[in-house]
Formats: C-alpha cells, structure tokens, sequence
C-alpha cells in the first residue's frame, strides 16, 4: 500500500466512513501531498464508496484542493482592491523576477508556486500573502523577498 | 427618522470576565422559550449582511419537531473589505462559543460547527484550544453540547448558507433552492440555525447585559452596535465597533482621509455611495445595510478599476450553476471592458445595466442577484469614469 493510501485509511477511520467526511479527507490529503492525483481522488472514492465522479466534481470545485501539481511552498498573494490599492502588483512582480516564474506557475524544484487569491480578510493590513497556512499582512518588496528566502533555505 | 450621531461602542471585544462561561450559567437557567424572547426583544438582525431577525430564526428552528437540529456559525467570511470576524475568532473565541451553545439550549440541539474558511486555516490550533475548555465547562455543568471546527477551501460562494450546508455534507458549494429554509431543512436536511460570528458574539453580549440595555442603542430598525471593518484611503483602518443608525458624513468625517471620494459600503456586493450622497445615507437596515465592510476610496482612485475588480471576482467566485449568473459576470466584465477600449458606445452602459438588472431577478442565490448593486451605484454615479 502506498504512503498516500496509508493517509487516506487514516483519515477515514478518523473522520468516519460518510460523505460529509470527503472535505476533511480531501483537504488532509492536499495539506501533506499538495495535490489531488487522478489515483489519489479513486483511492478516496474507493474508500469512502462513493463515485470517483462524485469525489473529483467536489475536488475540482474548491481552489484550494488543487488537482494539478504544486509546489512544496504555495504562495498566495491577495489581489482583492484594498490590497490592489496598497501595491500588491510590486510585490508578484518582485516575486515573478525572484523565482523565476509567472502567476500560476511552479519553479523548476518543485520548492515554490505563485499564485494570487480573492480577498485574504486583511484589507486593513495588505498587501497580504499567504504561504501555505501562515499569514503574512502589511508586506512590502523587501519583506516578501525575505520571506520567501527564508522559506526556501527551510524547503530541503 | 431618528438622527444618531457617530458613537464608538466596546462591547464586542470588551475583556472576559475572570470566571469563565460565567453567562451561560447565567443564561441556562431560563427557559428555552425565555432566551428566545430575550434575542427577540433585543431587536437583534443578523451580522452577516441579509439582517434577518436573529429570534425569529431560532424560533423557527425551535418549533420544527425534529430529533436532531444543528446549529452552524458561518465563519467563512470572503465578502472583500470584510475581516471582523476573523478578529472576533481570534480575540473572543469564548463569546462567539457562548453564543452556539445558547443558541444550542433555545432551540434543542447538541450539535454545534463552526465552517471556518480556508483561509484562516492558521486560526484553527488557539480555537480547539479553546473549544477543550469549553468542553470542560460543558461537563462540569452537563450542557450536552459538543463544538466542531469545518474547514472551507477557498470559495466565496460557500459563505452563502444553502452552499455551506452542501459543502459541510461533501459536495460542490452550489446554493440550494428555497425555500425551504435552514430552518426546517439545513445541514444533513435538518432543522439548523446558522448565524454569522459577529451575531453569537452579539448574542452573548445580549444575554450578559440583557435585551433592555442592548436596545437602547441603534435606531428601531436597527438596534444596537455593529462591528465595521474600515479600510482603502483611511488613516485609520481597522475595525471599529460603532452604533448603528449614523450618516455615513460622519463616518466619512472620522475616517475619511479628507479627500473621500466614495464609499462601498457592505463589501463588492454592497452599494456604491458618491461624496454628494454622504449626508442624506444612513448606515443601517433602514438606510444602507453592511455586513460591516467600509472600503473608503479618495479622488486619486479610478473607480473603473474599483468596479473591474469586483467584477472579475464575481466571474471568478461565481459557482457557475445558474446561467444568469455564471454568464452574467462575464458579459458584464467584457461589456465595460469594451466600453472603455471605445469598441461598444457609451450607450451599451444601460443594456449593461438592464443585464445586471435581470440577474438581480433571475439568478439563483444572493451572489448573482446583488451584482447589480455595485455595478448600478458605480456605473450611475461615475459614468465618465467608466467611459473614459
């Protein structure tokens, strides 16, 4: 049995075997693997009997249960007004040129995706981004460099 | 109408007291039919923006015969220029738990979730934490009733109540038809309450203080105080907790930078209000309701990257069931985007319109149907903007 179906298992005699079960699994599954394989989301439905259909058309709704490869790192930059407003532009540009990559896009390592988000609940604070789960409000170029240096040293 | 004046509040976030829980104990000993009647006389409206009777809900809720009910704090906070409850979950945890298990004992339910966004996943460790000292509390007096944290992931769509439901249950956030209504089939089809943060925090603020005295502030129509998330072109942006029932001058005079142009109030899918409006706007449900989210803009903002912005993010949060709106979004995005590159005349503007007027009729949840609100404030009130 694979690792990611030994998480799967777990995950399902945690949550329980029912349907409303299939977001924590799924978002448990995306927190340790960083991405939804067509495998993975079969061995979900498989686990939990429901259809594999079913299992993908939940997946594929919610932005943050990616099913194409990430990165180990994702990095989500609000783009809403207030942090428009503020120069979050500035900061993906410096992020872009940085890591060599465009809004969207995983670096050759596999260590960083760039993506931007709606509305972070920081309007007060931005330019906000998100790396994985941490927050990081009032940003500006040099500290979202240096955040993302200190990221990559810590990404093996 | 009655003229309120700006009034900073502190009731929210004011300290816990030092025993802990200590209004529930207080609030269990009423009658279920006894809460109720406090929540009712408060006069209290739902904070998340839709203002719907907060007693009434749980009245509702409380006359289903049903052997399970459930009650669901919306913690999926997406509307942009929104971020109190966020401050709510991580400043006052206790109250907004207060204020379930209330709700939990008023209408008979065991069961209480709080469907947290995505987003706000890092909140998750300090609320379990406090989650086990309500549970111990909960035994210690025998409430019966148990706490669970969901996660959303990152869509807008499912701060709408019927789509919570469906992605609590494991499906796609796509709203249900109603009715029926939460209140007789919510969560797992059962009779279910689901308010807002800011509203059981409120809640626990009624019950410590008592309906009397929470009334006494706001106007008849909107009574008490409300939390707003103030931000954009402010120097002092932040969230304020404000009576109810002011004119939005006074806001502006207080949060203003001097040079405001415009305020949206309620968030992208609130209304647009230009300078010239300020004085005759009253903030509150018989004025312009909010669920809090003031985004202040001054005269160096084009507010045709304002409208553009909120635009592309309702194309985008849009969950594409109903075609009015899925579509919708989309042309009216394409439309003023030609407009301003001169393709289509200025004209084009009032079919535009007309189309956003139809989705406010014909969409399928309140996503589609309160388009229409920015894009009719905006496009009647900064025309020229939009066209050159």
């Amino acid at each position: 049995m694979s690792k990611t179906d030994v998480l799967i298992k777990e995950l399902v005699t945690k949550y329980g075997k029912n349907r409303n079960s299939l977001m924590p699994v799924l978002q448990g599954v995306v927190q340790s693997e960083k991405c939804l394989s067509e495998e993975t989301l079969i061995s979900i439905a498989r686990e939990l009997e429901l259809s594999a259909a079913e299992v993908y058309g939940t997946a594929s709704f919610y932005t943050f249960l990616d099913t194409v490869p990430r990165g180990k790192n994702i990095i989500r930059i609000c783009k809403t007004i207030t942090c428009h407003m503020k120069g979050k532009d500035e900061i993906i540009l410096a992020l872009e040129n940085m890591l060599r990559i465009k809004v969207g896009e995983t670096t050759h390592d596999k260590k960083f995706t760039l993506l931007t988000a709606n509305c972070l609940g920081w309007c007060h604070k931005g330019p906000v981004m998100l790396v994985n789960n941490e927050v990081f409000p009032e940003i500006n170029v040099q500290k979202s460099i240096e955040i993302i240096e200190k990221f990559s040293k810590e990404t093996a | 109408m009655e003229n309120k004046t700006l009034k900073k509040i502190d009731l929210i976030f004011a300290g816990y007291t030092s025993t802990k829980y200590k209004v529930l104990e207080k609030t269990f000993q009423k009658t279920p039919d006894e809460i109720i009647n406090e929540v009712l006389d408060s006069g209290l409206k739902g904070r998340g923006g839709a203002g719907f009777p907060t007693g009434l809900k749980w009245k509702f809720t409380k006359n289903q015969e049903s052997d399970v009910k459930y009650v669901v704090c919306n913690a999926d906070e997406g509307e942009p220029g929104t971020f109190k409850d966020r401050e709510i979950l991580e400043r006052v945890p206790r109250k907004v738990f207060s204020g379930m298990a209330i709700c939990g004992r008023a209408i008979g339910a065991k069961e209480g979730y709080l469907y947290l966004r995505g987003e706000y996943t890092y909140l998750v460790p300090s609320l379990l934490k406090e989650i086990e000292i309500f549970e111990e509390y909960s035994k210690q007096y025998n409430y019966g009733f148990k706490i669970f944290i969901r996660l959303g992931s990152g869509a807008y769509i499912c701060g709408e109540e019927s789509a919570l439901f469906e992605s609590m249950e494991g499906k796609r956030g796509e709203p249900r038809n109603k009715p029926p209504y939460p209140t007789v089939s919510g969560y797992n089809s059962k009779p279910t309450v689901i308010n807002n943060v800011e509203t059981f925090a409120t809640v626990q603020v009624i019950c410590k203080i008592g309906a009397q005295e929470y009334k006494k502030l706001g106007t008849t129509d909107s009574r008490g105080s409300k939390l707003f998330s103030v931000s954009g072109d402010t120097p002092i942006a932040g969230i304020h907790e404000l009576e109810l029932g002011m004119p939005l001058q006074e806001f502006v005079d207080e949060f203003g930078d001097g040079d405001t142009k415009a305020v949206q109030v309620g968030g992208a899918s609130g209304h647009c209000v230009p300078r010239k409006q300020f004085n005759q706007t009253v903030i509150g449900f018989e004025g312009i309701p909010t669920g809090g989210s003031m985004m202040v803009f001054n005269s160096s903002r084009s507010m045709y990257n304002v409208l553009h912005d909120y635009l592309e993010f309702f194309t985008e949060e849009s969950c594409g069931q109903c075609t009015p709106c899925r579509v919708g979004c989309q042309q009216l995005l394409k439309g003023i985007e030609a407009v301003k590159r001169g393709e289509r005349p200025p004209s084009y503007l009032e079919d535009l319109k007309r189309l956003a007027q139809t989705m406010k009729i014909a969409a399928k949840c309140g996503l589609g149907q309160s388009v229409a609100n920015p894009f009719n404030s905006i496009i009647d009130n900064f025309r020229e903007e939009i066209i050159y």
